[in-house]
């Protein structure tokens, strides 16, 4: 017993003292190799009574496992120590700028939009669309706006030439053709909301060439003024995110509605600063009303069953109040800085459970 | 719509505030639009005289005046050119604060005579710019009376917003009835009384109009006054025209502003000495000329209403008279026109020869027809209150046009329509003071409409005008109910799509951009654009004449402007309208986008290289992918429009005709006719042409079927024509085992550098995906040469050894 003790002292020693892989390696071959030296003592042990074959056998199985063990300790001693050497000189300088990746904007007109759509998709209301070229009756006549009706000159229309003077086209002065489109297409009730775009022939500091609107109709057998009021103070409450904005309804006038109103929303103007919320100011910021009977019946809807509201905001007019963008114009201009300064980010998706 | 508070008051008994007034005249929808204290920086100044002037010994142009300022005598050194004795002027106190100049004054010495106070200039009380002399007042001008009274400014203007169907308040008789309506105080009635006649009026009047024009001008009332003298109109009339912006010009002019601003009734007053013949109303003639007051020749065609004499036109009905016979101060009889001009004829007229008169205004919103021998007589009365001279009787032609109506009201209505229970006797005193006459029928009021109301047509507009003056703020808001208890999408699929879009590509590191529809009409036609039924007969401006053709050109312009300004590399982003007809459905919705210069900035790891039109083909795939389109069976060609650069660019295609979008590198002779930088890489992607989006029955994915064994990869290089495309080459290797062959993909293209000229290599990596058992090598090899068979037969690809 004792030389498997000695000999597991010694290979113990020679081990901790071996000074690299292959020195280890020398090791190994002769302790455990073929001709190794536990090898041959094992060899010896058919030679030997049953008790003492037992009893080294044991014994030589240990040392056996011990060194192999002890074996892969130092190997793996020897790989950290070489790895720590190797990463002492691996360095970056973590200040450095990470790779470049490009970093993109919604427009706050598409945001607005969809902040929009999800407000009214709320309540019920689906989003359709016209054509941007109309012709005279949808975008005027049908709407209860004759041709030589005052409030066509406030219009300004973009007129295209179409096949001769009587049928010349006209670029949408607002997204209420829609309305008429949508009415001699289906049945009521309706509910819808239009966002697009719109033309005026107008430019200056407050007036852009295109503009965006999102024109809303409700027609059913019920809906009243109430409802508009309903409708409208719960969106502009909504919108800009003040509980309990001022909201006030003004009587108005336009074509296509009857009774009409302005709305104004409560703002504060003081030495500068414009904010949006309680105030002794007010801010308009859209025109609405009931459906007017005319237009229900121009578009073959009986007027004396069916009523409801419409409305239109301007799209741009609500972004600029919003979000504080102080120029109409810098809206079409596609500058880059400004883009990315007024811009959204493309995951903050507005959504009436996640936030607008 | 302009009138001072005063002037109001002279309609509408009451004793209300301004602030109440202006507050309630919004919320009955005559909207104010500003409220004007004039006299606010004349507060305290007080009128005062010159009673001796003598010239300061020490300054030459200076004066020393002895001022009476009502209640004691100052000495006041002034500096002004018209100084002078008897001067009425405006004086400012010693302690007064001068608004004009920010200055409080105090006694002072000047040069050694002592000065008290000041007299004014108007642009020191910030009434105007002028600083060349002082103010100077009418002689008579009460002494030590405030001096805004004296100049009649202390009476506040009130301007507010008339919406176009309220014609019967762009006088001031309208807004005050309005005002009584809603409970602010009570009318005052008007003195209708006639004026007798003495004589018969020399001047005759017809209504000469061919068949159908008669509406044109159906009535008419006319009157001789004889032997006036038109002189400048006392302070009282000029005070409130010069209130409301208007010149005072002499008295018979002035009154006719006066019929207009007060009641809403345009007149028009000939000089009769110069009139030739009688007059007759009758349409213009084309080619006849005309001569107006604004000292402007109109050319007039066929269909304008003229009041002419034996020399021609002298008036253009209801928008501007004619300088031949216009009132001087040398007239001596004047001849009152007071008529009816229909209001689409009006309105085309003005418009037509581009002439905005305040009498224009109201005849095309509609002016009272039953009001037009009351505003006779109202201003006959003022002609001889101001003028003298001897009125004759009226000169009548046609007759009143027919404007009596009944309009039917359920009073239910109020509440169902307008949202707010009222009581009938509520609604009825309302519409009475509005003038509307209610008789109570069966189940609903028979409501007749005023002569001055042509825009109440129907039972929404009596609604209108009862919730109106009731107050909007008093009906109650109900929140709209939806019809299910959770909301379905406001988004259809297709529109979905769009938002998808917009989103990923911001997601790509795309800016968006939102663009004018129009743009110049040769960028369209850089763009296959430009057709004559896309471009606008009346464009903002020469640069946005045409309907855009594509999205390009637009965000390509944008760039250059954004590398103009030092901001290079631009990638942008659509998504809009484009156009190839004027019909609704000849637009379509798309989304485009660019990248221009370098893929980035410089960067230590990362050097920047020049955009490709892979750039463009990775974001147009990368949209149909994410918009659920099946991007390997699209067909990819070399055969996008002219606007790529013919190398560069692809046609993106699903079957052999569906074109879904192009990409490629923008043409470079594009560019530079657009002036802007190379290269721009760009994409184009039509909603239109994209298979229909589905809604899906059912949301369930197939279920995932993971192969079990080791998957098997193999590379091949092939040598093959420089016309072979990488498509030709990859669809002929998949194509070698459809089963077992998972995926093919190209990982090298190369040209030149040991290869035969008109040759290049591709290589490609084939994973075989066994699905029953691994493969043996043997079973590998053999696919192995069915790829390269596969692709020799295709392409006459080569294996490179």
């Amino acid at each position: 017993m004792s030389d498997v003790e000695a000999l597991r002292k010694e290979l113990a020693a020679a081990i901790d003292a071996a000074a690299g892989l292959d020195e280890l390696e020398q090791i190994r071959v002769s302790a455990l190799g073929k001709k190794g030296r536990i090898t041959e003592l094992m060899k010896g042990l058919g030679a030997m009574d049953a008790d003492a074959r037992k009893a080294t056998g044991q014994a030589l199985n240990a040392l056996k496992s011990e060194i192999a063990q002890a074996l892969e300790a130092k190997k793996s001693s020897f790989a950290d120590a070489e790895l720590n050497a190797r990463l002492v000189g691996e360095t970056v300088d973590v200040t450095l700028p990470a790779r470049p990746e490009a970093e993109g904007r919604i427009h706050p007109i598409s945001q607005t939009i969809d902040e929009v759509v999800a407000i009214f998709g709320e309540m019920g209301l689906s989003v359709a669309e016209g054509p941007d070229i109309e012709d005279d009756w949808h975008n005027f006549t049908a709407l209860n706006i004759p041709p030589d009706h005052p409030a066509r000159q406030e219009h300004d229309t973009f007129y295209l030439p179409g096949a001769g003077e009587e049928d010349r086209m006209v670029l949408r002065t607002h997204t209420s053709p829609v309305q008429i489109r949508t009415m001699m297409a289906g049945e009521p009730p309706f509910r819808m909301i239009v966002p697009g775009r719109t033309y005026r022939c107008d430019y200056d500091a407050t007036h852009s060439p295109m503009f965006h609107q999102v024109e809303a109709l409700v027609v059913d057998e019920n809906t009243h003024m109430g409802h508009l009021k309903g409708c409208l103070i719960d969106f502009c409450r909504a919108f800009f995110d003040v509980d309990d904005l001022p909201v006030r309804f003004r009587p108005s006038y336009f074509p296509f509605t009857e009774p009409s109103a302005e709305v104004d929303i409560g703002c504060v103007r003081k030495d500068g600063e414009f904010r949006i919320g309680h105030g002794d100011d007010w801010l308009e910021i859209l025109g609405c009303g009931m459906v007017n009977p005319k237009v229900l019946e121009n578009c073959n809807i009986d007027s004396t069953k069916y009523q409801g509201f419409a409305f239109g905001i301007g799209i741009e007019r609500l972004a600029m109040l919003k979000y504080g963008i102080p120029d109409l114009r810098t809206f079409y201009e596609s500058d880059l800085r400004w883009l990315r300064h007024y811009g959204f980010s493309a995951l903050s998706a507005p959504s009436m459970v996640g936030g607008l | 719509m302009k009138f001072t508070f005063g002037w109001l008051k002279e309609h509408l008994d009451t004793t209300a505030s301004l602030e109440d007034v202006a507050r309630r005249l919004t919320m009955i929808g005559l909207e104010i639009d500003k409220v004007h204290h004039r006299a606010k920086d004349l507060d305290g100044f007080v009128v005062a005289r010159v009673i001796a002037a003598k010239k300061h010994p020490d300054a030459d142009k200076l004066t020393v005046c002895q001022v009476d300022t009502g209640k004691e005598t100052v000495d006041v050194v002034c500096g002004a050119p018209n100084a002078r004795q008897g001067l009425v002027g405006v004086f400012a106190p010693s302690g007064s604060y001068i608004p004009g100049t920010g200055i409080t004054l105090k006694p002072t010495e000047i040069r050694g005579v002592v000065s008290n106070g000041m007299l004014l200039s108007e642009r020191e009380v910030n009434l105007s710019d002028d600083h060349d002399g002082i103010i100077e007042l009418d002689d008579d001008a009460p002494l030590g009376a405030s001096a805004a009274d004296a100049m009649g400014l202390s009476d506040p203007v009130i301007e507010i917003e008339i919406t176009p169907n309220r014609g019967d308040c762009l006088g001031v008789l309208g807004v005050a009835r309005d005002l009584a309506a809603a409970g602010v105080g009570t009318l005052r009635p008007l003195n209708r009384d006639a004026v007798k006649g003495s004589f018969e009026s020399p001047v005759t009047v017809t209504l000469d109009f061919g068949k159908g024009a008669e509406d044109a001008c159906p009535y008419f009332v006319g009157r001789l006054v004889r032997g006036v003298k038109n002189a400048e109109s006392p302070k009282w009339l000029k005070d409130k025209l010069t209130a409301v912006g208007l010149r005072p010009i002499s008295a018979l002019v002035d009154i006719t502003n006066l019929m207009t601003m007060d009641l809403g009734r345009p007149l028009h007053v000939f000089d009769a000495g110069k009139l030739k013949g009688g007059l007759s109303v009758r349409l213009s003639k084309k080619g006849e000329k005309f001569q107006a007051l604004d000292g402007k020749e109109y050319d007039l065609d066929d269909a304008m209403t003229v009041i002419a004499d034996d020399n021609g036109a002298q008036a253009l009905g209801g928008v501007i008279g004619g300088d031949a016979s216009g009132c001087t101060e040398d007239t001596v009889d004047v001849f009152l026109e007071s008529a009816y001009f229909d209001p689409a004829r009006t309105a085309m007229t003005g418009r037509k020869l581009n002439v905005l008169s305040d009498a224009r205004f109201r005849f095309e919103r509609g002016v009272d027809p039953a009001f037009l021998v009351d505003g006779m007589e109202i201003a006959t009365r003022l002609v001889m209150e101001l003028c003298g001279g001897e009125a004759s009787e009226l000169v009548v032609a046609g007759a009143e046009p027919k404007w009596q109506r009944d309009v039917m009201l359920r009073p239910e209505r109020i509440e169902t329509l307008g949202g707010v229970k009222m009581g009938n006797k509520d609604i009825v005193k309302i519409l009475s003071s509005l003038g509307f006459d209610c008789k109570d029928g069966k189940e609903s009021f028979v409501v007749a409409v005023p002569s001055w109301r042509p825009d109440v047509v129907g039972e929404a507009c009596l609604v209108e005008e009862v919730v109106r003056i009731h107050g909007y703020d008093n009906i109650p808001s109900v929140s709209l109910k939806r019809d299910a208890s959770l909301p379905s999408p406001a988004l259809n699929v297709s529109q979905r799509r769009r938002v998808t879009a917009r989103r990923l590509l911001a997601v790509r590191g795309l800016v968006e951009a939102v663009t004018y529809s129009f743009l110049s009409a040769k960028q369209a036609s850089l763009f296959g654009g430009g057709a004559a039924a896309l471009t606008l007969t009346n464009p903002i401006s020469a640069d946005l004449d045409v309907m855009r053709p594509s999205l390009l050109p637009n965000l390509i312009a944008a760039a250059a402007r954004n590398a103009a300004r030092g901001t290079g590399n631009a990638r942008l982003f659509e998504v809009g309208p484009y156009f190839w007809g004027a019909a609704p459905d000849e637009q379509g919705m798309a989304a485009a986008g660019i990248r221009a210069g370098a893929s980035g900035a410089r960067h230590w790891a990362e050097p920047p290289r020049p955009v490709d039109a892979f750039d463009a083909k990775a974001d147009a795939l990368a949209v149909l992918a994410e918009l659920g389109i099946p991007v390997d069976k699209l067909d990819i060609a070399a055969e996008a429009p002219a606007w790529y650069h013919p190398g560069y660019s692809g046609v993106i295609r699903l079957g052999p005709k569906m074109v879904l979008g192009h990409f490629g590198v923008i043409h470079p002779g594009v560019l530079q006719a657009m002036n802007a930088k190379g290269p721009i890489a760009g994409f184009e992607i039509f909603f239109a042409a994209l298979p229909p989006a589905k809604e899906k029955k059912s949301k369930a994915r197939p279920p995932l079927d993971l192969a079990q064994f080791q998957a098997v990869a193999r590379d091949f290089a092939f040598v093959v024509d420089l016309s072979v495309t990488a498509a030709e080459l990859l669809a002929a290797a998949k194509s070698a085992d459809k089963k077992l062959i998972d995926s093919v993909s190209l990982f090298d293209a190369f040209e030149g550098a040991g290869l035969e000229d008109g040759k290049k290599s591709l290589a490609v990596n084939v994973v075989l995906q066994p699905l029953d058992k691994t493969l043996t090598d043997a079973e590998i090899d053999a696919v192995s040469d069915k790829v390269v068979a596969n692709v020799s037969k295709a392409t006459g690809g080569v294996l490179r050894g």
